[in-house]
């Protein structure tokens, strides 16, 4: 199985896409030079005509994107979380409501591409991870891989939706190694990741610590420093938030008794928030410990590196919380 | 310009069949059988009408919140509509739309939105797709006065004129925002001025005149077509009605005098319309009557089929929110 980066694994998925249907076409600032990297290549072999450099002009391309796809395009538009703000209108008020509001006419198969950069001194412009906001808005399918070969497969799928997706790709996950099979290994000849389709990163007993995005692999780290003392850690990557597979979720605290919730979103209204609520609605009577939920402190991100590491779960804020549910 | 007959015709029943459908609609929502606004078109059906009539069915509009003129002017169906006021399962929308959201993508009504300014971006996608698969239909767009402000027009009239696509964008220059006229808001004289910022072509049109629209447009449409890119059009209207129904703190008389008011009703598009017609001789009088007549019943028929429409079902508040349908949370 090839060893694939991270960033490498995004490409791929959107050069497979781009060859095998026409519709598909991509565009975003810089992405013909791949200031970024995820879109390297794809010029010299798509053209000028499917691979655009935009102007800094969001909520117009943004719902150019939106107005492409309603006429039979498939587009996939790459952006930054944090300029996510100036589009929102056609975000929000066209690509998530559109079809709900024209009573089934439209179909918009877009793809938004929302990459989170944080955790590297890039301060509170540029360190969104706005993903619950998104996923509190009717009609958009919220996509968020912990590693490439969910990556790949994921995008993938939301290329081939037929609804608006935002695929959330976490920036620090960029340079991640990870086995991505190569199409001749697999039964169908291509990886495709379906939507709604918990991972049971590894199974355990004593807890189960649900992660989110680049939280999912503090969650294996703190599983494999609490299997140093006796504890059994079950780690669950829901892969996508809307959908979210519940059922995984519940019948692994149906075992443990046990939950947290791993999330690099601001606690308020976070990911982790829904999460807690579905459980404490569902599986209430499995729990043996109250809900703890480790995702950011509620502020903006800091540009010193002194304050900004505190912000954010990691593996210690992880086997801590692990230890207040078994209260040891 | 030589125009058919037929053209003009039909320019003048879908001018009828908007004041007619418009009348009705201030008549139903008066005695309370909806709720909600709904922004009249009298006074402006020239603007919609005369663009329209440069368009194919393969070709594409979006609108506004002033929204019930568009569709009726691409060929719409005054029953779909008028069942969609009435938030009843025939609608366009399956009454899940109302006023400010008929669409039908059928005859390439790409929807009318409520939120100002916010379907000129949507337009622009479409004309792009027609640049990428190098097919012939063009995308044009309403926007008022007020929306011509919005930031979604400029940066929209920025990447229509970089990548010269199919598009064409129409201001429908009513002269208020509600009640904020534009003669205080906009920063230059007309509208129109604004298209060379963007290196278009910016005309601007005398919209009372359905014919002026129409010629107009007819040649947006064909450098559209032929690639040479977009085009505004100011259509210089006048709105006979309050912003909307259902908004009675408005008083018209404290932001627009009634002389203003008289002045611009004087120069009502149907009639300048009619006129032109019996004085050339292409219909008389009586012909013209008959449109009027025929389009107050096709109305009063669409009053009928809404009234007769049922309203949805619980089960459907959850139909049409995906196209690869997922489970509800």
């Amino acid at each position: 199985m090839a060893q694939t980066v991270f960033i490498e694994a995004i490409n791929q998925a959107i050069a497979e896409e781009m060859r095998r249907d026409e519709s598909v076409f991509i565009m975003g600032e810089d992405i013909r030079l791949a200031v970024y990297g995820a879109t390297a290549n794809l010029l010299g072999e798509f053209g000028e005509k499917r691979v655009l450099d935009t102007p800094l002009s969001e909520n117009g391309f943004f719902g150019a994107a939106v107005g492409a796809s309603l006429v039979g395009m498939r587009p996939v538009v790459e952006t930054l979380t944090s300029f996510m703000w100036v589009g929102m209108d056609q975000l929000i008020s066209q690509a998530a409501k559109m079809r709900y509001m024209f009573g089934g006419q439209a179909t918009l198969p877009v793809v938004y591409r929302a990459t989170m950069f944080y955790g590297g001194g890039s301060a509170a412009h540029h360190s969104d991870r706005s993903y619950p906001m998104f996923m509190n808005m009717p009609g958009l399918k919220i996509i968020i891989p912990s590693n490439p070969a969910d990556m790949k497969g994921l995008l993938k799928s939301a290329i081939r939706d037929d609804d608006p997706c935002i695929v959330f790709e976490d920036g620090t996950l960029f340079g991640m190694r990870g086995e991505v099979p190569d199409d001749s290994e697999l039964p169908l000849g291509e990886l495709i990741v379906p939507f709604g389709e918990a991972r049971v990163v590894q199974e355990g007993t004593d807890c189960t610590v649900v992660g989110i995005a680049a939280s999912v692999n503090h969650a294996v780290a703190a599983a494999d420093q609490l299997a140093q003392e006796g504890i059994s850690i079950e780690v669950i990557d829901p892969r996508t938030l809307v959908p979210f597979d519940k059922a995984t979720v519940l019948k692994s605290v149906e075992k443990t008794g046990r939950l947290v919730i791993a999330d690099p979103a601001p606690k308020v209204c976070s990911a982790a928030s829904e999460i807690a609520s579905i459980v404490a609605e569902e599986g209430f009577w499995d729990l043996q410990a109250p809900i703890q939920k480790v995702a950011s402190e509620q502020v903006h991100i800091p540009y010193t590196p002194a304050l900004e590491k505190l912000v954010y779960p990691n593996t210690e804020k992880i086997v801590a919380a692990v230890k207040r549910t078994l209260d040891v | 310009m030589d125009i058919d007959r037929d053209t003009l015709m039909q320019m003048l029943r879908r001018m009828w069949m908007i004041r007619n459908f418009e009348l009705k609609v201030i008549e139903v929502h008066s005695a309370g059988e909806f709720t909600g606004a709904a922004h009249p078109y009298i006074g402006e059906e020239a603007v919609a009408v005369g663009a329209c009539a440069a368009l194919n069915d393969t070709d594409y509009i979006a609108g506004n919140h002033r929204s019930h003129g568009h569709p009726i002017a691409k060929g719409g169906r005054v029953d779909k509509a008028m069942a969609e006021l009435y938030g009843r399962v025939d609608g366009y929308c399956k009454g899940k739309g109302g006023s400010m959201h008929l669409a039908d993508f059928s005859i390439g009504i790409l929807g009318e939105s409520g939120i100002l300014g916010s379907s000129v971006p949507v337009a622009v996608g479409a004309a792009l797709a027609a640049k990428i698969r190098e097919e012939n239909f063009v995308s044009l767009v309403f926007f008022g006065d007020g929306a011509s402000n919005q930031g979604a027009l400029h940066e929209s009239m920025n990447l229509a004129s970089i990548w010269s696509l199919p598009v064409i964008f129409v201001c429908e220059n009513n002269q208020y925002a509600v009640t904020t006229s534009y003669a205080t808001t906009v920063s230059v004289e007309h509208v129109s001025d604004r298209a060379s910022a963007y290196n278009m072509p910016g005309l601007l049109i005398d919209g009372q005149d359905a014919i002026a629209m129409y010629e107009a447009t007819v040649e947006a449409v064909r450098r559209a077509r032929a690639g040479e890119g977009p085009t505004l059009i100011e259509g210089l209207t006048y709105r006979f009605e309050e912003h909307s129904l259902g908004l009675g703190r408005v008083r018209r008389g404290e932001y627009r005098t009634e002389e203003e008011i008289d002045s611009w009703r004087q120069r009502d598009p149907i009639v300048i319309h009619e006129d032109r017609l019996i004085s050339q001789g292409i219909a008389s009088r009586e012909e013209c009557d008959a449109v009027n007549a025929e389009t107050q019943q096709e109305v009063d028929r669409a009053v009928d089929f809404a009234r007769n429409s049922p309203f949805p079902e619980e089960a459907d508040l959850y139909e049409d929110m995906w196209a690869n349908p997922i489970p509800q949370p």
